[in-house]
């Protein structure tokens, strides 16, 4: 058994994958720091175009 | 409100243990005060230091100070130190003197601060490989060779060429362009990348696509390749549409060089065809599909803080526990995980999620903040006094429409008390100043001229909430997206379209009335449909956090499809682990079994459902939240190949089976010999079964490893060990397996004659027709869902037309159904390898957890509503309504009329549309409210 547990979760990289990560655990009961290396969050996807398949804007 | 965002920062280490970390972080300073930044744009504009776009992949030219783009999370302005001239030089400051609120502060350091956390989710993603070093593609030397991300910019609208597809050397439109696949990825020889990056293929069909949707149909565009892997979710009907209907060329060949034809920005290509003979072609412009690689200061620090990597510099996972890295407590998602697209990032950032939330559940809800609650002010009978916003929404709105003038216009309409513009309506500035504005001026009604409501009316709405009013006392309306954009080279008439569609709004929204939402407990009890490896996974995972849970399986035994299974990929025992599950499954006290049960009706919505468990003709009922689909899929019987007609030709189940027995046989045998695609990608059956190009190439290694003098061949149409399986299929050829190519429409021929097993085919490399001579053939067959239209209607949740569930968003919903309270995992959603099924049986729990915890659910205002004395018992609105919300009241005063749940209502408006009484009216929406707005546009007669 862990002793003193705390109930906040880092989340390294603020792309999709950190975003949704970030997203679940503030939701699910956790306070989450989300650590992004750039200035904004939103990784690469942020600078795609369209995304197969409903071709909606990245964005 | 749960989310601090720790912008250009770093991980430095992790000290402490699982459940309790200490974890350095560096911030690197902005150089500009978060707090007080406006995003106004004014540092940038004086900013004489222009530098590289990187956001535009070096496209275009930004300035040291910098946003990245417009919408950028936070909206807070940057200064670059490697190439401000006053962080350089010492001289400049242009930014600082013109700052109209101080926020340049250039006295900002470096801070590492000690954050304490239970647990760490590591997500860091990957970098593009740089094509720099393929000199034969001469990447940096012909602007008109290009990186894919580059492409990607060009066709954006918010890119360098605003979306207008041009060649960078002279933006002239190109009439040819060219793909190169495998740029970095499959490559041992010019760099260290053996593992396939996954997403490529796909990526250049959509690329090409919506290029030749851009330039029009005379743009050719010809994608160079060496396996076409389009192995997701509807990826092979795409592949197959981007052949037949918009006429992508696809080319089987490696290009090996690119050369400029002299007296143009033209490129020369030589490439072999597949019949052997060296071409020659010019096109006007190349795209290098560059593939992913972790970047060496990731490596640096994963082997700082003690995680492991996969040969190819990934986390290194296990299959049975997919988002675990090598050290406990610290998860991992995204493309550190393994290359792979965003539904997949999506799914084990979720997975991740519900990993962490197991380890920490008894300690949920011990560092979060709650939302203060602000009493709502009432307004009922109070003269509408309504605020009018108008976004700039910095140039994209300002840029056409003539804000001010509209901000005139509407403070001389009716009840309007106060009309004013923001220059991002949606900044966090801007809503401090709305709740203010609210207050001071008691405003009782708000009109928001901005953008879309589909993605920002919730966040002005939570800021009405703060403010203390009813959010239904709100009204947006979009001059951006159906105004300043679309009407770009008309302003005038923008900006009197700009006044029309505010006037509606203040019009409609003077008519609003409060809205109530009903609060709805949910029950903590889950319910996952499937005893297989994805729905145990699920029940575990709900079981870990705390939640008691039902598996309902129709079998007499749990394990599914994973019964049949005899090793992973990585090599990992099926068997044992899949003992181990069921073990912790049957021996959890929160997980309750119903074997030989099947479901046989389910009532009631999100966070109440009722459903009807029935085993041997008892029925019993079963209260729950939230339920999680597992139902699992088949394989595909056979028809084809002569199977059935000779016990040497078997499915690769059989052949699994024959090696969990460890059969003797095996050994013995002189030649083995796979076929793959066997009923997957076929007319019928327009998907790729995903996992049988992998499993085949394992069984075949396993079979060389018994014998290596046994000859194996494997046919095939494409290879699509995505990943680092890519490794086994080297590791396979290693070994002496025999790849062979097949056509769809000349597939090999299985004969017995004489006893003899015989495969007639057309070696793709020598274009000559070989007859082999086997002693087993291994037939790799698809995968086909166990479709339940039953259950589909009991959860009204659709199914594609390959029988596969439809998730929420193929990218960013793809382990929950549209609809609220039930979710999807495994093979029911699409084939996939046991890794990729318990990562979406965690996040299908993860997604499930975040209805569980609130505990209760409010339904949204906006739902219909029966006047029963208008109501003429019809029934339209009941059988018209997708969602099953209207029905007829059963007893009581109004016994016989109908009326509408608003649990269940999604207030699409249907129904009161359709009610021929005119006894439905959808609240928010109502016929005065939009007779109002008809009469604004002086559209009424």
């Amino acid at each position: 058994m862990i002793k003193n547990k705390i109930g906040s979760v880092m989340v390294v990289g603020g792309g999709i994958a950190g975003m949704q990560s970030a997203l679940d655990l503030a939701d699910a009961g956790y306070y989450v720091y989300l650590v992004e290396k750039k200035a904004s969050i939103g990784g690469v996807m942020a600078q795609l175009d369209k995304t197969f398949p409903t071709n909606d804007c990245a964005m | 409100m749960n989310i601090e965002i720790i912008t250009l920062a770093e991980v430095q280490d992790i000290q402490g243990e699982a459940g309790n970390f200490s974890v350095d972080v560096l911030r690197h300073p902005r150089y500009i005060d978060e707090d007080k930044c406006i995003a106004c744009g004014i540092c940038a504009e004086k900013c004489p230091k222009k530098i590289i776009d990187t956001y535009n992949a070096g496209l275009s030219k930004r300035k040291s100070a910098y946003v990245e783009y417009p919408q950028a999370v936070p909206l807070k302005y940057a200064i670059d130190p490697d190439t401000c001239i006053y962080l350089l030089k010492g001289k400049c400051r242009a930014c600082e003197k013109k700052c109209p609120v101080d926020a340049v502060n250039f006295d900002q350091k470096p801070e590492t601060s000690t954050l304490n956390v239970g647990a760490v989710i590591l997500a860091p993603g990957f970098e593009p490989f740089s094509p720099v070093k393929f000199e034969n593609y001469q990447y940096a030397q012909l602007p008109n060779v290009i990186t894919s991300l580059e492409f990607e910019r060009i066709l954006s609208a918010s890119g360098p060429t605003q979306g207008h597809v041009t060649r960078p050397s002279d933006h002239k439109e190109p009439k040819k362009i060219a793909w190169f696949q495998c740029v970095g990825s499959r490559d041992m020889n010019r760099c260290d990348n053996p593992h396939c990056s996954s997403v490529c293929c796909m990526y250049a069909i959509k690329e090409a696509v919506i290029a030749k949707e851009h330039v029009g149909d005379h743009l050719e565009c010809s994608i160079f390749f060496m396996d076409m892997r389009t192995h997701g979710k509807e990826f092979e009907r795409f592949y197959e549409n981007a052949k037949t209907k918009s006429g992508v060329k696809f080319v089987r060949s490696r290009v090996h060089t690119v050369n400029p034809v002299p007296g143009s920005d033209d490129l020369e290509l030589r490439y072999v065809t597949e019949d052997g003979t060296i071409q020659t072609e010019i096109f006007d412009m190349v795209v290098l599909s560059v593939g992913m690689q972790t970047p060496p200061a990731l490596v640096e620090l994963a082997n700082k803080l003690d995680i492991s990597l996969t040969p190819g510099n990934f986390a290194e996972t296990s299959t049975f526990s997919p988002v675990a890295t090598s050290r406990a407590g610290i998860f991992v998602s995204g493309a550190f995980q393994g290359p792979k697209d965003i539904p997949q990032a999506v799914v084990d950032s979720s997975a991740a999620s519900a990993a962490a939330g197991e380890m920490l559940a008894d300690v949920r809800n011990t560092c979060t903040k709650k939302q203060e609650i602000v009493p709502e002010i009432n307004v009922q009978g109070d003269r509408p006094k309504i605020g009018v916003i108008i976004c700039q929404c910095g140039t994209n709105i300002a840029g056409v429409v003539d804000v001010p003038k509209v901000v005139e216009y509407a403070s001389t309409l009716p009840y309007v008390e106060l009309a004013t513009d923001k220059l991002f309506a949606c900044s966090q500035d801007a809503q401090e100043t709305m709740v203010e504005l609210i207050k001071e001026k008691g405003l009782n009604r708000i009109v928001m001229a901005a953008c879309t409501p589909k993605t920002h009316e919730p966040l002005f709405q939570d800021t009405l909430t703060a403010a203390g009013l009813n959010k239904y006392l709100f009204e947006m309306t979009n001059i951006r997206n159906q105004n300043s954009w679309v009407h770009k080279n008309n302003p005038e008439l923008a900006t009197e379209k700009a006044k029309d569609l505010v006037r509606m709004a203040i019009a409609k929204v003077a008519m609003q009335e409060p809205l109530e939402e009903v609060e709805l407990p949910v029950n903590q009890t889950a319910m996952v449909v499937g005893g297989g490896i994805a729905g145990m996974a699920a029940a575990k995972s709900l079981a870990e956090q705390g939640y008691e849970t039902h598996i309902v399986e129709r079998d007499a035994v749990l394990g599914g499809q994973g019964r049949k299974l005899f090793m992973t990929a990585k090599g990992e025992s099926i068997q044992e682990k899949l003992a181990e599950m069921i073990e912790s499954v049957t021996s959890d006290n929160r997980i309750h079994l119903h074997l030989n049960t099947q479901l046989t009706n389910v009532d009631g919505f999100v966070g109440n459902f009722v459903s009807t468990l029935s085993s041997n003709g008892n029925a019993t009922p079963l209260e729950h939240g939230v339920a999680v689909l597992a139902t699992g899929a088949s394989p595909y019987l056979p028809t084809e190949y002569a199977y059935g007609t000779d016990e040497r030709i078997i499915t690769s189940l059989e052949l699994d089976k024959k090696l969990m027995d460890n059969d003797a046989a095996l050994e013995k045998l002189n030649s083995a010999l796979f076929i793959q695609c066997v009923g997957s990608r076929e007319p019928e059956r327009i998907y790729c079964s995903r996992i049988c190009c992998t499993h085949s190439v394992e069984n075949a290694i396993q079979l060389k490893e018994k014998n290596p003098e046994m000859n194996v061949y494997i046919l095939y149409r494409d290879i699509r060990t995505y990943g680092e399986k890519e490794l086994l299929y080297k590791k396979a050829r290693q070994l002496g397996v025999i790849f062979i190519r097949f056509s769809i429409d000349n597939k090999p021929v299985v004969k017995t004659e004489n006893g003899k097993l015989i495969v007639n085919v057309v070696d793709h490399i020598l274009n000559m027709p070989l007859e082999l001579n086997v002693d087993m053939i291994s037939l790799a067959t698809a995968i086909i869902p166990n479709t339940d239209e039953k259950l589909s209607n009991f959860f009204k949740v659709a199914t594609n037309s390959d029988g596969f569930f439809i998730e929420k968003h193929a990218k960013l919903g793809p382990s929950e159904f549209a609809t609220d309270g039930v979710y999807l995992c495994g093979l029911a959603h699409y084939p996939k390898p046991i890794d990729e099924s318990i990562a979406q049986a965690k996040a299908a729990v993860a997604r499930a957890i975040t209805l569980l915890a609130k505990e209760t659910v409010f339904s949204s205002g906006t739902v219909a509503q029966v006047d029963p004395m208008l109501c003429a018992s019809c029934g339209v609105c009941v059988s018209i309504c997708p969602y099953s919300a209207p029905k007829f009241t059963e007893d009581g005063r109004f016994a016989g009329k109908a009326e509408i749940n608003p649990a269940l209502c999604k207030g699409c408006g249907l129904c009161s549309a359709s009610c021929r009484s005119g006894a439905i009216h959808l609240k928010g929406f109502d016929t005065d409210q939009i007779l109002m707005q008809i009469c604004e546009m002086d559209e009424a007669v």
